[in-house]
This record gives structure tokens, C-alpha cells and sequence, in this order.
């Protein structure tokens, strides 16, 4: 990766500039300017059909946009491939949880640690062992990940997001689907990787659960965003109450 | 840093130990066999060592890469036909039988440029598309006489009795050699990685996995291997038909001995090549209804027993003799942490 001089070079760590994404003649990002700084926790809010998985996407590499560009850590990674960009330490989970059913859980692990770290033998067994004990998953190690239920399913997408040993996390709805006890669980451990300095970005419906760990949200709504700022400030804003349901803001 | 605990990852067990002497022992006596036994044997030997080459190839490229062909027969056909070109040119017997493999292998990377861009339902009949198209195009070869065919005519020089014996270490050496190389990979880090991508290629993807190379060094292994497969099949029956060759019925035995022996487990690919063997040495004079019995017993098994019958043994005992995943244990050594505790560590 050349340093090419990315937006505000500083302490930027990951950037979208101007991007957009359309499917056929449908624009499903117009123009999204996006800057995740160093140990930023930012939370991505907004309808259904804003673009926020599509935005996701985009970063991690698993899309290409139509238009503007991506830059990791001052690199321009805009062709880079998702497989690449985990390598270099972008790791993410996905919406719907995507095990890879055929094998343990802790192979599961041991595939992102082998090739997304790039860790070898004892190394990588214990970054697995690490990951697996922070998402308390180590009871179902050795079990095959198509037998998992949801909650386990969603661990072990931050489990095997976390294996790769990223610098940044981007985190797709991990919390939805679960009850309120298991996703403040959830966040216990999210609070714990905040605490080690990762970059995260997570998007969530549940909005007083994302409260609790980012320290800037955005608003995302048909492609654009409309509101960035504090927490308190983003959900009091009236573009924000009025993208939701007009007029009926989020509990 | 808080405490750690200990643990162990377990990828040999004393059983899989045991069972790896076992299968020393075998060998060492299967390699004494023409010394042993009768020709009859021996010939059947040689068979049983051809199928299991394609049965442990078949499940390496659909129950572990998840790259389901129904075209292997395409390598099977070109190995044997390319073995008969060189010999035709004057390489020595055996030479050609290898060579014949290893060029279809050099022809199978071009290939797999176009044909790993089709997934699934796609990418299997894609394989049959070329092997229909490498059977038209080898019969346009002057040296093939059509689909009457030919024979390697250089083999008819070698004496019966050494022939049979030739083949048979050729068909072991080959067997063992490959069985062994797919065992060492799939116990590698490619091994895990060609299984992430059979269970979802996008999420694989997303860990870092280079998803094309994986599925191209599988599918240059496959390649080779039915390709060898074919040219020792050559060598046993001298005669080469490319119709016999490029049939479908090589992938429809592939895909039974792997379904009934357990896909996506290495002990039942193996088991899958016996059962096989022993079905068609005791049916397989009864034509026809050989055919459907075989048809009949593959659905059965895909609909009643998905995980062969290997997958099944392995599911409720948990015995693995020839293991090629990673088990963890955790050792309980201090009292400390409960078995539930979160403990923050760093």
C-alpha cells in the first residue's frame, strides 16, 4: 500500500470518500463521506433500506463502489479484496450469522487466525483460545458450528471476527434477533475489546444497546447521511426522528 | 495479563496412532501381495487401488472444497489418452503412464481459470460440458482411430506375469503416494481453509482466505489424480475406448463410493472405495440390475444417511482414526477461574 495522502491523513484509520453504490439503476449510496479515527467506536443508525449494510460492505471490501474511494491507515484500498483487506486488519460480522457449518467452532477460529492473523501452530491456537474465552464460547469449542443456536452463532462471528486479530471491527446487527439480557451481554463483551483500543464500527436497530459503547453515532438515510455528532445530539436531531417513522423517535 | 488456562489442541490421538500402524502394517503386506498371492488377486488388488484413488479424489474436491463435479471423467479419459500419445511417440511404458498424468494436470490449471468461475449446479455440469468436449476432440486424433480406439501396443511387450505385477506396485505406489499428499494437505492450513470455503465462500472471504487459489490447488490434486487413475486403468486393460474412458460412469462410482462411505470425512472415502469393490466383485456380472442396485442404494444413503456411513460412526462415537481436524482441551489445572468465567485478559 502506498501512502497516498488520505482526507485528513493524521489519525485517521479507516475512510469512505464520496462513496457511492448503485445496483442497476438503484442508488443505494449517493455520496457517503465517512472517517473512523483511531480507538473510534462509531454506531451507524437508520431505517431499513438506508444503505448501512451496503455501506459496511463497501469498507470491508465485500462490495466495490460505483463512485469514491476507501482508505485503510492512509492506504487506498479501494480495489483491495475483502480477503486482502482482512489481512491488513479489517474484520467484520455478518447480519445474518455465516458459520462455516461443517466444522468446530474453534476451527471456525483457527481458518481466521491462520489467514486473516496470518499466525501459525501455538500462536494461533491461542489467539482462538483467547477469542473463544472472551465470547464464552470455550464450552462449545469442539462442537460443529451448523449445530449452534442464535446467540452462539452471533458469538462466534465476533469470536472469528476477533481471531484475525484486527485493528478494526465492523460489526453488521450483531445484537438483533436477541433478547435484551444476552445482547447486554454482548456489549459486556464489546466493552472489553474498547477497552484494548480496538476501532469498531457497528451498526444496531437497538439503539440504547449501541449508546452504551460508541462515542459518535451516524444517521444514515436513503444512501446519505443526515446527522453525525454525540450520541444524545444525533437522536434529538429532528432530520433523525423524522427519517424514523416521521415524527416518532426511537425509544 | 491475568491467568491463562492451560489447554491442549489434540490432532492425534492414541486410537489414530494405533490406527496409523495399522495401516503401515496393511501396506507392508499389500506390497508383498504378488509375491503372496494368485494373479486373480492381484488384478483385483489393482482395481480396488484405482478406485480408491478416485474415491479419496472425488471427496477431496466435493466433501472437502465442496466443489461438486460430475466431469472428473474428463481427466480419468485424457490421462490414459495422453499416456497412449507419448508411448506412441516412443516414451518407455511406465514414463508415459506418469507423464500422461502429469500433463493433464499442467492442462487442468488453464482449465480451472474458466471453470472456477461457475459455482455450484454450474460448475458441475460445466465439468461434464468438458468432459463430453475432451472426448470429441481426442477422437478427432488420427492415433485413436476413431471411437473404435487402440491399444497401447507397447504394453503387449512386456510379459503378462511381470505386466500384472508392474501394474499392481504402479497402482499401490500411486495410491499410497496420493493418499498421502491429500491427507498432508487437508491436515494443513489448506485443509481448513478449502473447508471455510465449501461452507460459505463469501465468509471465508471475509477471514482472508484467497478462496480461488484454494479451490485451484484442490482442483489441479483432483486432476492429477484421476488422471492417473485413468492411465493405470490403461495399463491393466491395454485397450483404450474413449467412450469407455470419458463415460459418466466414473463419476457416478465416485460419487457412490464417497456418498455411502461418508462425505467429507478422509477414514470414509476409503471405506466408500471397499464397499464399492466388493459390491462389483460380487454383482457386477448381474448387469443391469447391478446398475440400479447401485442407483438405488445412493439415494438411499443421500436421503437416510447424508453423512455416509463413516460420517455416521464418527457423529455418535466420535472415533476418528485418520483425523484431520483440531479437537481443544482444557486443561483444569488451577481452581481459579470457573467454567463459565469471563476473565478479561491483556
Amino acid at each position: 500500500m502506498q501512502d497516498t495522502a488520505a482526507s485528513s491523513a493524521d489519525d485517521s484509520l479507516l475512510v469512505g470518500a464520496d462513496v457511492r453504490k448503485n445496483f442497476g439503476a438503484l442508488t443505494v449510496l449517493d455520496g457517503v463521506n465517512f472517517t473512523l479515527r483511531e480507538r473510534e467506536a462509531v454506531g451507524i443508525v437508520g431505517p431499513n433500506g438506508a444503505g448501512k449494510t451496503t455501506l459496511l460492505n463497501v469498507l470491508a471490501g465485500a462490495y466495490r463502489p460505483s463512485a469514491g474511494a476507501v482508505y485503510f491507515k492512509g492506504g487506498d484500498v479501494t480495489t483491495t479484496d475483502a480477503a486482502q483487506r482482512c489481512r491488513l486488519g479489517i474484520a467484520r460480522s455478518h447480519q445474518i450469522p455465516r458459520p462455516f457449518g461443517g466444522m468446530t467452532v474453534f476451527e471456525n477460529c483457527l481458518v481466521a487466525a491462520t489467514t486473516g492473523g496470518g499466525l501459525s501452530g501455538q500462536r494461533a491456537y491461542q489467539r482462538c483460545v483467547d477469542s473463544l474465552e472472551l465470547c464464552q464460547m470455550i464450552h462449545v469449542a469442539n462442537r460443529r458450528a451448523e449445530t449452534l443456536g442464535l446467540l452462539d452463532r452471533k458469538r462466534l462471528e465476533l469470536a472469528r471476527a476477533l481471531a484475525t486479530e484486527p485493528r478494526v471491527l465492523l460489526l453488521d446487527e450483531i445484537g438483533g434477533g436477541l433478547t435484551d439480557e444476552e445482547a447486554n451481554n454482548l456489549v459486556d463483551t464489546i466493552l472489553v475489546l474498547r477497552g484494548r483500543g480496538l476501532a469498531l464500527v457497528w451498526i444496531e436497530h437497538i439503539v440504547h444497546v449501541l449508546v452504551r459503547v460508541v462515542e459518535r453515532l451516524i444517521c444514515l438515510d436513503a444512501g446519505r447521511i443526515i446527522a453525525d455528532g454525540k450520541p444524545d445530539a444525533v437522536i434529538a436531531d429532528a432530520a433523525v426522528i423524522d427519517a424514523y417513522i416521521g415524527g416518532q423517535g426511537a425509544s | 495479563m491475568s491467568t491463562r488456562r492451560a489447554f491442549v489442541v489434540e490432532r492425534w490421538t492414541r486410537l489414530s496412532a494405533g490406527s496409523t500402524i495399522a495401516v503401515a502394517v496393511v501396506l507392508a503386506i499389500l506390497a508383498l501381495a504378488p509375491l503372496l498371492f494368485d494373479a486373480n488377486v492381484v488384478d483385483s488388488l489393482t482395481t480396488l487401488f484405482i478406485y480408491l484413488i478416485l474415491s479419496v479424489m472425488w471427496n477431496a474436491l466435493a466433501g472437502y472444497a465442496g466443489l461438486v463435479s460430475v466431469g472428473q471423467q474428463a481427466f480419468f479419459g485424457l490421462g490414459a489418452y495422453f499416456a497412449i500419445q507419448l508411448s506412441y511417440y516412443g516414451v518407455g511404458v511406465y514414463p508415459a503412464l506418469l507423464l500422461g498424468a502429469v500433463i493433464t494436470a499442467v492442462l487442468s490449471l488453464p482449465l480451472s481459470l474458466l471453470m472456477l468461475r461457475l459455482r455450484g449446479g454450474e460448475f458441475a455440469i460445466g465439468m461434464w460440458v468438458v468432459a463430453e468436449l475432451a472426448r470429441l476432440i481426442v477422437v478427432l486424433d488420427p492415433v485413436i482411430n476413431g471411437e473404435t480406439g487402440v491399444s497401447m501396443i507397447a504394453l503387449n511387450a512386456i510379459n503378462p506375469e511381470s505386466r500384472r505385477d508392474y501394474n499392481y506396485w504402479m497402482a499401490l505406489v500411486a495410491m499410497v503416494v496420493l493418499l498421502a499428499a491429500v491427507f498432508a494437505l487437508l491436515r494443513g492450513r489448506l485443509g481448513a481453509s478449502v473447508q471455510a470455503i465449501r461452507d460459505d465462500e463469501d465468509a471465508a472471504e471475509s477471514v482472508g482466505v484467497r478462496v480461488l487459489a484454494g479451490k485451484r490447488t484442490i482442483f489441479v490434486l483432483a486432476a492429477f489424480g484421476c488422471a492417473l487413475a485413468g492411465s493405470l486403468w490403461l495399463a491393466t486393460s491395454i485397450s483404450f475406448q474413449p467412450r469407455q474412458y470419458f463415460g459418466i460412469q466414473w463419476t457416478a462410482y465416485m460419487i457412490f463410493m464417497v456418498l455411502v462411505g461418508g462425505l467429507g470425512t478422509f477414514e470414509g472415502a476409503i471405506l466408500g472405495g471397499v464397499i464399492f469393490f466388493l459390491i462389483e466383485y460380487l454383482f457386477g456380472q448381474t448387469g443391469v440390475w447391478y446398475l440400479v442396485g447401485l442407483g438405488a442404494a445412493g439415494i438411499v444413503f443421500a436421503l437416510f444417511l447424508p453423512r455416509g456411513i463413516w460420517g455416521t460412526i464418527e457423529d455418535r462415537f466420535s472415533i476418528r482414526l485418520l483425523p484431520v481436524g483440531y479437537s481443544l482441551r482444557m486443561l483444569r489445572s488451577d481452581p481459579g477461574p470457573g467454567s463459565g468465567a469471563k476473565t478479561p485478559q491483556d
